[in-house]
């Protein structure tokens, strides 16, 4: 993809839900409905900064059946590179975004006999859209919300509105933890998993559906990385025949493009695999923080997935 | 293109399908070489030159009235020929919404759609249909969604369903095929359902395609062409009828061939479907005989020579073992051997 296909917006609303998540509502600049969805889908930000550009990727969180606008929640990041300080700080109602048409990489599975949704903190997000598709069929499913404290909590208020009781609340303020083993040991066969929220979390459920025999193709995740910051390298481009330099704070992928070299991507969070690209030459060390590889394919360090991974090295040269 | 519809052609029996100059001169021809292998040739579905078969999303071209009733003579007499699935229901309405808005966008003289909230009335001129219905509601719709839709556009439709890193075939409306069977393949995957194509497994066509349409983005649709070739201008060579068209391949000679044998291709779009994250893939099937072929010099050379040296386990699968031979020497004498330009274009 690139900027060509991006849709204009405008912020119709902001508010702070939770000390550190903001919530946006964002409506067509031409005042048009927005392309449909389905729940689990993301959209990627593109913020245009004074001196950066920001592509960041938000799963929306509005009802698939309203289109006239879409809804995310951004947090705010400790070590952001500075696309959620770019939300938080700049974008109030009546700025101007461009978005990306919704991709889902986090479908409900629709043959499943029942779903168990598992939501860490921000992870809630996808599942919101999911629930309105969920809440008029007849399947069954449960909702298991982990937060910090009762005050983390965003958009309870809307599920308890939609959901009642359904929604099964745990705050780690008052040492309460989701059962994983009792959860996943005693479910329905047919049943499938979804699991969003911090790495923790996911690689518990998924170690724990093992343990308990489930199917890999049973167990959901998602979990956008953020490109994490890191030691400034330069990269060579073979087919551009053009250096870049990565500085410790920009990503590899954002790199390239600010050289003006297109890098195809869906997810911009080490998830889908789109932007993997080959790695000709390297005098030093990959850092993979991708969830695509697999341990394998990283240790053979001849791939990369510049939107999240970068380099420790004194060269490296891509086939761009 | 604004097309005179030739609303009493028939596609069986009698045969008098035909294509007229106009139409002719905007047959996709899948060869853009004057050999012919597999590759994955998918492109973007962009709108293509005014009065092409790619001007459009779906094509509306002068066969459209004659293919619609053709289409509702095979869905009666074999139901079955339109399936879906239950869990496809959501899909099915994304596929009538994308036919109808691109219809009703690109032929505004021929169709329109008014949309209230979910209160639609759609107008098909062409086949003098004007229906309201609740968008959702399957009780507001004389048909499924999908089976009403497909049964007003050309072409065959499946749709697949997108999970475990695969794609399941698993709603269709197939009447227009080239010997291949919706009921047969309901359910399967996606290798599963390409089980039979000789060579292209072995190339990695497969494995490189499917993995590119998991990643197929809402909004970009894309195509390819494919071809075969049909005696009569027979829309419905399947399976289940074979008796009533495999003895045709016998009655080819090398002096009925430009007559008797059609050129068959397939103009196959992509689209990712918004509320389902399915995926629809059309297969709009384009007839013309040897003999209207043969009226454009280029394409006469040109497919000379794609048929005479096309690898023989192409020649077996695309069943044209009987009568290939035939139609090259049909073709001879149109080539004098001198060179074709390049690209797929008339001239």
């Amino acid at each position: 993809m690139n900027d060509a296909q991006t849709l204009a917006v405008e912020v119709a609303a902001v508010e702070q839900v939770t000390p550190l998540i903001k919530h946006f509502k964002l409506a067509s600049a031409d005042g048009g409905p927005l392309p449909a969805f389905s729940g689990g889908s993301h959209i990627i930000v593109v913020m245009r900064g004074a001196a950066r550009m920001h592509r960041n990727p938000y799963s929306l969180l509005s009802s698939p059946r309203e289109l006239d606008h879409y809804e995310i929640g951004v947090r705010r990041m400790e070590e952001s590179r500075g696309g959620s300080h770019f939300m938080h700080d700049q974008v109030r109602v009546g700025s101007r975004l461009e978005i990306a048409h919704p991709v889902n990489l986090f479908a409900l599975d629709k043959i499943a006999r029942k779903h168990v949704l598992i939501a860490g903190g921000i992870g809630i997000t996808p599942f919101l859209a999911q629930l309105e598709d969920l809440h008029d069929g007849a399947v069954p499913y449960e909702l298991h919300y982990s937060v910090r404290s009762p005050e983390h909590a965003a958009f309870l208020t809307r599920l308890r509105e939609r959901e009642g009781e359904k929604v099964r609340m745990y705050y780690d303020s008052e040492n309460q933890a989701v059962d994983f083993d009792g959860l996943l040991s005693k479910q329905p066969l047919g049943t499938h998993v979804y699991v969003c929220g911090p790495a923790g979390l996911i690689n518990k459920v998924i170690a724990t559906a093992k343990s308990c025999g489930w199917p890999d193709s049973h167990v959901h995740w998602e979990q956008f990385s953020a490109p994490p910051v890191g030691d400034a390298f330069d990269v060579f481009l073979s087919r551009s025949r053009l250096t870049v330099h990565v500085p410790h704070d920009q990503s590899l992928m954002e790199s390239i493009e600010a050289a003006g070299v297109e890098v195809p991507y869906l997810c911009r969070g080490g998830v889908c695999g789109y932007c993997q690209t080959r790695v000709l030459e390297l005098d030093g060390e990959l850092k993979h923080y991708d969830h695509f590889l697999s341990d394998a394919e990283k240790a053979k360090g001849n791939s990369i997935m510049p939107c999240v991974s970068r380099a420790r090295c004194k060269s490296l040269v891509l086939d761009l | 293109m604004s097309a005179v519809f030739k609303p009493d052609e028939t596609f069986r029996n009698d045969f008098t399908f035909r294509n007229s100059p106009q139409a002719i001169r905007r047959f996709p021809l899948p060869f853009h070489e004057d050999e012919y292998m597999y590759s994955v040739n998918i492109e973007p579905h962009l709108p293509g030159p005014k009065g092409a078969v790619t001007e459009f999303a779906f094509d509306v071209d002068e066969h459209y009235v004659a293919e619609c009733r053709e289409r509702e003579i095979v869905l009666a007499a074999e139901p079955l020929r339109f399936q879906a699935l239950p869990h496809m229901m959501s899909s099915q309405w994304d596929c009538l919404e994308l036919l109808m808005d691109s219809l009703a966008r690109d032929y505004p003289a021929h169709f329109s759609l008014t949309k209230q909230g979910n209160r639609w009335q759609w107008i098909n001129r062409p086949l003098g249909l004007n229906q309201s219905f609740i968008f959702g509601d399957v009780d507001t719709l004389p048909h499924q969604p999908l089976d009403y839709a497909a049964r007003q556009a050309q072409g065959d439709f499946v749709v697949m369903d997108q999970r475990e890193g695969d794609l399941w075939t698993e709603a269709g409306v197939v009447t227009t095929q080239a010997d291949w069977s919706l009921d047969f393949d309901m359910g399967m995957t996606f290798k599963e359902w390409h089980g039979p194509v000789p060579l292209a497994h072995e190339l990695g066509v497969f494995d490189r395609a499917l993995k590119f349409l998991l990643n197929l983005r809402l909004g970009q649709p894309v195509r390819r062409l494919n071809w075969t070739m049909t005696v009569h201008p027979r829309l419905d060579t399947s399976p289940e009828n074979y008796p009533h068209w495999g003895p045709d391949r016998a009655t080819v000679t090398a002096r009925n061939a430009g007559e008797l044998v059609h050129l068959r291709v397939e103009l196959q779009g992509l689209w990712r479907l918004p509320r389902s994250n399915a995926i629809i893939f059309g297969i709009r099937c384009y007839l013309i005989s040897v003999q209207e072929l043969a009226t454009i010099p280029k394409w006469a050379r040109r497919v000379h020579r794609v048929l005479k040296n096309l690898h023989p386990a192409l020649v077996d699968y695309k069943g044209l073992t009987r009568y290939r031979d035939a139609v090259v020497e049909w073709l001879a004498p149109f080539d004098d051997g001198a060179p074709t330009t390049p690209g797929n274009g008339p001239e």
